[in-house]
């Protein structure tokens, strides 16, 4: 979701919500009915984490997009400070009002998220918040035990703290190349990052001297691995005291009829109940897809719940189920923040009813073809050029719209063409576009959803060239 | 209705939608004000376009020279200039013609027509260089604008209005139309019409037949009090209160005289001839063609940077390899039709949605369009150029035979090849070639080998697809060479 998307949808709620909480500091009784689902004057909903006994918000903050000078985030641009005054402000808001789970990684914001972090949060009383971080060695070139621990030793210098409270490995599952430039399989890569150098019983001995609190690793790909550690898990060789999935009302059970390499959230959730693990949500949102949805969609669920935005019910479905001890979500604006404060304070759990529909929702969705690309930008930058994200935005704006020519024998088909095209040019420098892709495959490993960059590349790259040549008229 | 009337309201139309026609880049209107680029006398002339050269020829023996006050958009810009800039009355005056100047242009260009030196006559052409103008000065301003609405647009996602990227085609012909806007601008503000009446091959022709026109400006000695209120206020200087008679070679017919008049001694009407005409030489004027020309011999090429977001990877511009002969757009022909048709007007430049087409930086064939691929390829779904083309330097082509004209062909350059070089595997040139003259074959045959383009140069029509799309910069590593001569494959 691009940030005009973003402002549109949290904008609006932020404007529907901003008489709210401001009538709750005045005349807090006669005008807090004007919202039925108004509860920010409630509490923050609490989850205690069963196996470390800590009590963590429901909602939790991602330090990855934070916000930088100018609009923005960092993560799209690198070459814009962070706006620490803004990233100050809002964890002090986030704090107020009950968040307590922080979560940054050394790879976030071009490697600027743990500084910015650690200087929000050094403002405040270090038993009051929980960190969590992670072993980021994604490039083969941090493989080694040494670059490993530096990684480590550097997240609690940049972080201002002696202990990190939820150690993450990071997107386990992944593949990645080695120094030869050799592609490994899921588990060559697993190995590589975290066994061969050792790297992973080290972690353990730290948390024996209390650097780390909780151990666990974050998960993206391929579900032998996921099986492979929650194995040892059973047999007691590791033990993980958290698990951070992805869960979203789509992944629920179409992860992977979109993607057939992907897991369904069912599973993985399950799994971890079963073993009494809790589990950290990521992308309730997916990259904000599920906050920008097609206006029919929009059309049903304001008609259940007219005051509500459409990403509170992406947040009150990944905060339903009981095992799920955080919600994470990367608020770069403040109005994202007071939204998800206010959905979450407190949660009003998803019906069995709610769930039926969310599940038809989703089914549309799936159904609409979009491109599951959610804008984390791991497979930039494309040593082309490309603008990989870019592209495929633009392509799921278009189907959103209804703007994705099908037919030339269409009466909107000219319209619709001159939308792709102009939209195109401007949502991707034509120097960015996907003509100029030449398949190297560099992107391919780095995708956490696992999409095939290079095939969607090749297919949209014809897709354009049949649009640009056929016009209407002849 | 009186005649100055009839004439500013013509030429103020023509003028609008003339400049509108350089100014638009979306290939929209040119289907419907094309024709007024063709009715230009020495496109005409060029694309022997026999039809409009009879009827302006005709039109100029009935009416005089009012080619040169409401068809001719460079006569019309020096009127708008001098009523706008030069609003004091009664600042003109009688001079001589300067008649061995005048022909002594006319034989320059037709020297130049004779010998195909195509700059020169695009030098001289008033059409082009009122183009040259619209389009290097005043169409930066227009997208500039564009520009802005479609940021507006995009807020509102609205698809109305895109942005198109502002660039400097090439350096000389820029300065030429910066040079040629300011001396045509000063001429125009001191003297009303000294550049028709010294510098214009067009008008001189014209000017031959203006002589014997049927209708004339015509003043009545009887009732003439010779005021010299017609005279001050002639921005030809051909109405002589003196001698009581009219250079109508120089007259455009404009009207303003009928109007001073205040005892009814002038009128428009029929007369008998009767030659006349003056000696004296401005040597001052005729500097400004040399003037010109030394400025565009000393420039030299220049492109914009392109400004690069963070978090991608920063894009090296392309640098045109050098050809060893330049690419016509196809319709051209040859490289002979384009260099003796071609006026420079640059109205396929400002048309050319690709930002393919540049004037022409080589002496010869200065202004005229030339083809490159460091921004985009000759698309084939385009046929802009050969659509508007007035001069026949670019004839109309459909589609259908475009995609079948060869107006160059690919040329392989292994040192740059990325698979050659890095090992990585490419192929985009083989992808996107249109008309499926790249394979991909493994070096040396040998399997383990990475691929590189196996170019069918029969085959091969010269888009520049591959060129453009190369991922080699700033030098591609497969280009194409022109060929004078196009062929049909």
């Amino acid at each position: 979701m691009n940030r005009r998307d973003f402002l549109k949808i949290f904008g609006g709620a932020a404007i529907a919500s901003a008489p709210v909480l401001s009538a709750c500091v005045g005349k807090n009784e006669t005008q807090s009915a004007s919202s039925s689902q108004n509860a920010s004057d409630g509490k923050m909903t609490m989850r205690r984490n069963p196996i470390s006994g800590d009590v963590i918000s429901l909602l939790g903050y991602g330090m990855m997009r934070l916000p930088v000078v100018g609009g923005g985030a960092g993560r799209e641009n690198p070459n814009a400070p962070i706006d620490q005054d803004l990233v100050n402000r809002q964890i002090d808001y986030a704090l107020e009002h009950g968040v307590n789970y922080f979560d940054t990684s050394p790879a976030y914001c071009q490697g600027r998220s743990e500084t910015s972090t650690g200087i929000a949060l050094a403002r405040h009383d270090r038993s009051k918040f929980f960190i969590a971080t992670k072993l980021s060695n994604f490039a083969a070139s941090n493989w080694s035990r040494k670059e490993s621990q530096e990684m480590f030793y550097n997240s609690l210098k940049y972080l201002q703290t002696d202990y990190v409270d939820y150690l993450l490995l990071h997107a386990i599952g992944g593949t990645a190349r080695d120094l030869n430039g050799k592609n490994l399989n899921p588990l060559e890569t697993f190995n590589a990052r975290y066994m061969d150098n050792g790297i992973l019983d080290w972690l353990v001995e730290q948390k024996k001297e209390g650097k780390i609190r909780n151990l666990g690793f974050s998960y993206h790909g391929d579900i032998a691995i996921f099986d492979m550690l929650l194995k040892w898990h059973d047999e007691g060789r590791y033990k993980w005291d958290f698990v951070q999935i992805e869960l979203n009302y789509l992944d629920w059970n179409f992860a992977d009829e979109i993607n057939p390499s992907n897991t369904d959230a069912v599973y993985l959730y399950e799994e971890l109940q079963k073993r009494g693990i809790p589990s950290v949500i990521m992308e309730p949102l997916l990259g904000g897809r599920l906050a920008n949805v097609p206006d029919p969609i929009v059309a049903k669920m304001k008609s259940r719940r007219p005051e509500d935005s459409i990403a509170s019910w992406a947040f009150r479905f990944a905060g339903t189920p009981e095992g799920v001890v955080s919600v994470l979500s990367g608020m770069t604006y403040m109005e994202h923040l007071v939204e998800n404060v206010k959905t979450y304070s407190p949660l009003e759990p998803i019906t069995a009813e709610e769930d039926e529909f969310l599940m038809d929702i989703a089914k549309d969705i799936y159904n609409l073809k979009t491109i599951p690309c959610n804008e984390c930008n791991y497979c930039m930058p494309c040593p082309y050029g490309i603008d990989i994200p870019a592209v495929f935005v633009h392509y799921n704006k278009m189907i959103k719209e209804g703007n994705l020519p099908q037919s030339r024998r269409d009466e909107v088909y000219a319209k619709q063409r001159k939308a792709f095209l102009v939209g195109y040019d401007r949502s991707v420098p034509r120097l960015r576009q996907v003509d100029h892709c030449i398949g190297c495959g560099e992107c391919r490993p780095h995708c956490p959803q696992n999409i095939n960059i290079p095939g969607e590349m090749r297919r949209m790259d014809r897709f354009v060239e049949q649009l640009k040549r056929n016009s209407q008229e002849e | 209705m009186n005649l100055k009337k009839i004439r500013v309201v013509l030429a103020s139309i023509v003028f609008v939608l003339i400049t509108m026609l350089f100014l638009d880049f979306t290939g929209t209107l040119h289907a419907y004000l094309g024709w007024l680029a063709k009715i230009q006398f020495l496109p005409a002339v060029l694309a022997l376009n026999f039809a409009v050269i009879a009827v302006l020829v005709a039109l100029t023996l009935v009416f005089g020279r009012i080619y040169c006050s409401v068809i001719c958009p460079l006569g019309i810009l020096q009127d708008v200039i001098s009523h706008g800039i030069g609003r004091k009355k009664n600042r003109f005056s009688y001079s001589p013609a300067k008649s061995w100047l005048r022909y002594a242009m006319l034989g320059v260009l037709v020297v130049a027509l004779l010998l195909g030196a195509g700059s020169v006559v695009a030098l001289l052409a008033p059409y082009s260089s009122f183009g040259r103008i619209v389009q290097n000065l005043l169409q930066p301003i227009y997208i500039g604008c564009n520009n802005l609405l479609a940021m507006a647009a995009e807020r509102m996602d609205s698809y109305t209005f895109y942005s198109r990227e502002v660039w400097i085609r090439s350096l000389p012909t820029f300065v030429i139309a910066a040079v040629s806007f300011v001396v045509v601008a000063v001429l125009a503000w001191r003297n009303g019409r000294t550049y028709c009446n010294t510098i214009c091959p067009v008008g001189t022709v014209l000017s031959f037949a203006a002589r014997f026109s049927w209708l004339k400006i015509v003043i009545d000695d009887s009732k003439c009090k010779n005021c010299r209120k017609c005279e001050r206020n002639c921005k030809a200087a051909c109405l002589n209160v003196a001698s009581h008679e009219v250079d109508y070679s120089r007259c455009v017919v404009c009207g303003n005289c009928l109007n001073e008049c205040s005892f009814g001694a002038i009128s428009y009407a029929h007369k008998p001839n009767k030659n006349n005409g003056g000696k004296s030489v401005d040597e001052s004027r005729r500097m400004f063609v040399l003037a010109a020309a030394s400025a565009a011999a000393t420039a030299s090429f220049a492109q914009d940077k392109k400004k690069v977001d963070g978090g991608l990877a920063v894009i090296e511009d392309k640098i045109a390899p050098e050809r060893k002969t330049p690419i016509t757009p196809p319709g051209s022909l040859t490289a002979e039709n384009m260099r003796m048709r071609c006026t420079g007007c640059q109205l396929c430049v400002s048309e050319c949605p690709n930002d393919v087409l540049r004037p022409s930086t080589d002496l010869v064939t200065l202004m005229q369009p030339t083809m490159s691929y460091e921004r985009g390829y000759c698309r084939p779904e385009c046929n802009a150029c050969s659509s508007v083309c007035p001069a026949g330097a670019i004839k109309p082509i459909t589609l259908a035979e475009k995609s079948s004209i060869q107006i160059g062909h690919a040329v392989f350059v292994m040192k740059n090849c990325l698979p050659a070089v890095e090992g990585v595997s490419c192929g985009n040139c083989a992808r996107h070639c249109p008309a499926g003259a790249i394979q991909m074959v493994h070096i040396d045959g040998d399997k383990s080998k990475p691929t590189i383009p196996a170019i069918n140069e029969s085959k091969c029509i010269g888009c520049g697809a591959c060129e453009n799309l190369c991922p080699a910069r700033p030098f591609s590593a497969i280009y194409v060479e022109g060929h004078e001569s196009h062929k049909l494959i």
